[in-house]
């Protein structure tokens, strides 16, 4: 299939999940969907046309959070950014870890960075943060400040 | 100088820590063993269990996370032992300072004796770092 | 009877620190699990508080030995946000050294594979050899790691005309000794008896964990970033994708080998074929927007996001090194492998910690305690057992 023949199928077959489509250029395609049917795109994007999956990528903006699912076609070149906003404070997403092993690792990242809940993760552990972090501490949000007293964020000299 | 610090420096066993570092200082510790540089013709050897160690030679950020391990081990080692700081990183923690997961210096967890600059410092830097250690240890003693 | 054997998190098996969980019955593996977050220190949130210029020199210390890769995806990223297309000489420059590194990196991995085999030899010839390479990044870039070469729009540091003789000659000077070792490691029976048929990853679970570079390729996957969506200069020089088909160790290390001289080769021809010109683009200011770079590391694909508010500095900056995907694959690998295979298997995919966290005794009751280097103890012996048994000396 083509790039264009794969973006009017995917226009199509998820008519009502698409937000919005933005076709930045001949590599990358960026697609908001809504939450809830995050599950069934993915799922149509990495069994049915076989794309590889790259990582996710949350951000925190001022009223939401925002979740990037980026997956690459390699035959065509073509990377599909899937964005899902999550409004504040409701920051709950279905997991897709139980399908698709790649995504496990970085579901547990996000869930400690930004405080994503993932239901239905398997294994929601810590993944990178040393066990004496605080809880509800998450170093990648807007608000975060330095908890820790102790740390000396000084060289000495001047 | 005492009978424990001269056979220490004797033939000086070093072990190796990474405290979240980047991969380029340890690297270029294990690049002083191989040939060209060849450390062993001077009696140094890489330890593989901190029960066995002479010299720590500590890199990294210090991570939060690996600190509370570092300073666990540091209790193991048999004493005397010196401690070396390797590489930017282990001395001010570089341009990681303002890191979250770094929070201290190596130097105020543990003890420092020697300080090795540089990003990451060459084998020949390494080499002569640990020399003027030992000459440190034999004039003070 | 389960016994739990731990593994590190400071352990000579690698540089660096990490914690392994391996359950065994008798000698065979039933579960793993690893720890790590020992070595990260918070690059995605550091990188959101630098200028997109010093952004270029935090990302060179994710990791030492791919400090190529990462400013290499991350320029990209940004050159992406700002849609503007490099100097050709640029192109050529960043492919060389791109190329530089992968030689190192894949002898490196050789030396310390074969460390882990009991053969030490290997060791020490590889990485003689890196140094040469080594030498030739200085020459190229003044650093024998952490290059510091790129900036978003080009490249810092031009290569000298009168450099290029130099450095073709010391890259035609490894050549031999590489090719000697290619033998004595690939024709090895003792080397491929440990090897073959260990650690398999399957193509389908290759598929599902979405593992990258030579881990993917190993297992007959035709995935690499260079080919499938070529930037720089790989779609202006000839080389082969390497691909084999058993996913074992044995073909993992086939396949690094092989890599290394197409690398080799890519380096020669660019070197060669250098165009002349200007090497930086002078970009400016970034315009607000978001954009996604892919390099080809030496461990498989490095993928950074980078989102711009139109300031000095990323908003958002996602960093994904090769290894966070493709070390979950320890959980088909290891599984029903014998204990003294863990150590090649779990180093087979040659694992970079630092890149993958950007950002020791357990209950020991009644259970028997190997350390890490009781592990590549046990690694040594077996090829010690293989090599007497086969009659090889």
């Amino acid at each position: 299939m083509t790039r264009d023949e794969i973006l009017k199928d995917l226009k199509n077959r998820f008519k009502d999940d698409i937000i919005e489509v933005v076709d930045r250029s001949a590599k990358r395609v960026y697609v908001e969907i809504k939450p809830e049917s995050l599950k069934k795109v993915v799922l149509f994007i990495f069994k049915d046309l076989g794309a590889r999956f790259n990582i996710a990528s949350g951000m925190d903006d001022r009223d939401h959070m925002e979740i990037l699912y980026h997956f690459i076609l390699e035959e065509i070149n073509l990377l599909v950014s899937l964005r899902v906003k999550l409004k504040k404070p409701n920051l709950e997403i279905e997991s897709l870890a139980p399908t698709i092993e790649a995504v496990n690792w970085i579901e547990r990242e996000i869930n400690e960075m930004l405080g994503i809940n993932f239901i239905g993760h398997p294994d929601l552990r810590r993944l990178l943060l040393p066990e004496n972090w605080p809880q509800g501490v998450y170093p990648l949000r807007r608000d975060y400040k330095e908890w820790d007293p102790t740390a000396i964020r000084d060289r000495g000299v001047s | 100088m005492g009978v424990k610090l001269k056979a220490l420096l004797k033939s000086p066993w070093v072990f190796h820590m990474a405290t979240g570092s980047c991969n380029n200082c340890d690297i270029e510790i294990l690049d002083c063993l191989t040939p060209r540089f060849d450390v062993e013709r001077l009696g140094i050897l890489l330890a593989g269990s901190i029960k066995h160690a002479d010299i720590l030679l500590v890199t990294g950020s210090g991570n939060r996370q690996s600190m509370e391990r570092v300073k666990r081990l540091y209790e193991q080692v048999p004493k005397p032992c010196l401690v070396v700081a390797i590489g930017e990183c282990a001395l001010s923690r570089g341009i990681f300072i303002d890191s979250y997961n770094c929070p201290l210096p190596i130097d105020k967890v543990i003890p420092v004796d020697v300080y090795i600059p540089g990003c990451p410092p060459r084998p020949e830097a390494i080499i002569a770092g640990i020399a003027k250690l030992i000459e440190k240890v034999k004039s003070k003693a | 009877m389960k016994t739990i054997v731990p593994i590190g998190p400071y352990h000579p098996l690698q540089e660096e620190p990490e914690f392994f969980t391996l359950t065994v019955e008798g000698e065979k593996i039933v579960s793993v699990d690893v720890q790590v977050g020992y070595n990260h220190r918070g690059i995605e949130k550091l990188s959101e508080m630098k200028t997109y210029d010093q952004s270029t020199f935090v990302v060179e210390r994710i990791c030492g030995i791919c400090s190529t890769s990462h400013p290499f995806a991350f320029v990209q990223a940004v050159e992406d946000i700002a849609q503007i297309e490099v100097p050709e000489r640029a192109k050529y420059i960043r492919t060389i050294i791109g190329e530089g590194e992968r030689i190192h990196s894949h002898l490196l991995w050789l030396g310390l594979a074969g460390h882990f085999l009991g053969y030490n030899t290997v060791f020490m010839w590889a990485w003689k050899l890196r140094e040469e390479i080594l030498d030739v990044m200085e020459i190229l870039s003044g650093n024998r790691n952490n290059y510091g070469m790129f900036k978003p729009g080009g490249v810092r540091r031009d290569i000298k005309a009168e450099d290029i003789p130099m450095v073709l000659k010391k890259i035609d000077s490894i050549l031999p000794t590489l090719d000697m070792l290619k033998k004595a490691v690939l024709d090895d029976p003792v080397l491929q008896a440990r090897t073959k048929g260990v650690g398999i990853l399957t193509k389908e679970a290759a598929i599902n964990y979405s593992a990258l570079g030579p881990t993917a390729r190993a297992s007959g996957i035709k995935r690499d970033v260079r080919k499938d969506s070529p930037y720089a200069a790989y779609d202006r020089v000839q080389w082969d994708m390497i691909v084999t088909q058993n996913g074992d160790v044995f073909d993992k290390l086939v396949l690094r080998v092989l890599e290394t001289f197409e690398s080799v080769k890519i380096m020669k021809e660019c070197l060669l074929t250098l165009p002349p010109g200007e090497i930086d683009a002078n970009l400016k200011t970034i315009p607000p927007g978001e954009g996604i770079g892919q390099h080809e590391a030496p461990r498989g694909e490095c993928f950074h996001y980078v989102k711009s508010d139109g300031t000095n500095r990323p908003v958002r900056h996602k960093i994904r090194a090769p290894t966070f995907m493709n070390l979950p694959t320890y959980k088909s690998t290891v599984i029903n492998q014998t204990i003294s295979d863990v150590t090649i298997i779990l180093a087979a995919i040659d694992p970079c910690y630092c890149c993958t966290e950007r950002i020791s005794v357990l209950d020991t009751k009644g259970t028997k305690l190997y350390g890490g280097e009781d592990l590549v103890r046990l690694s040594q012996a077996k090829t010690e057992r293989l090599r007497k048994e086969m009659g090889v000396k």
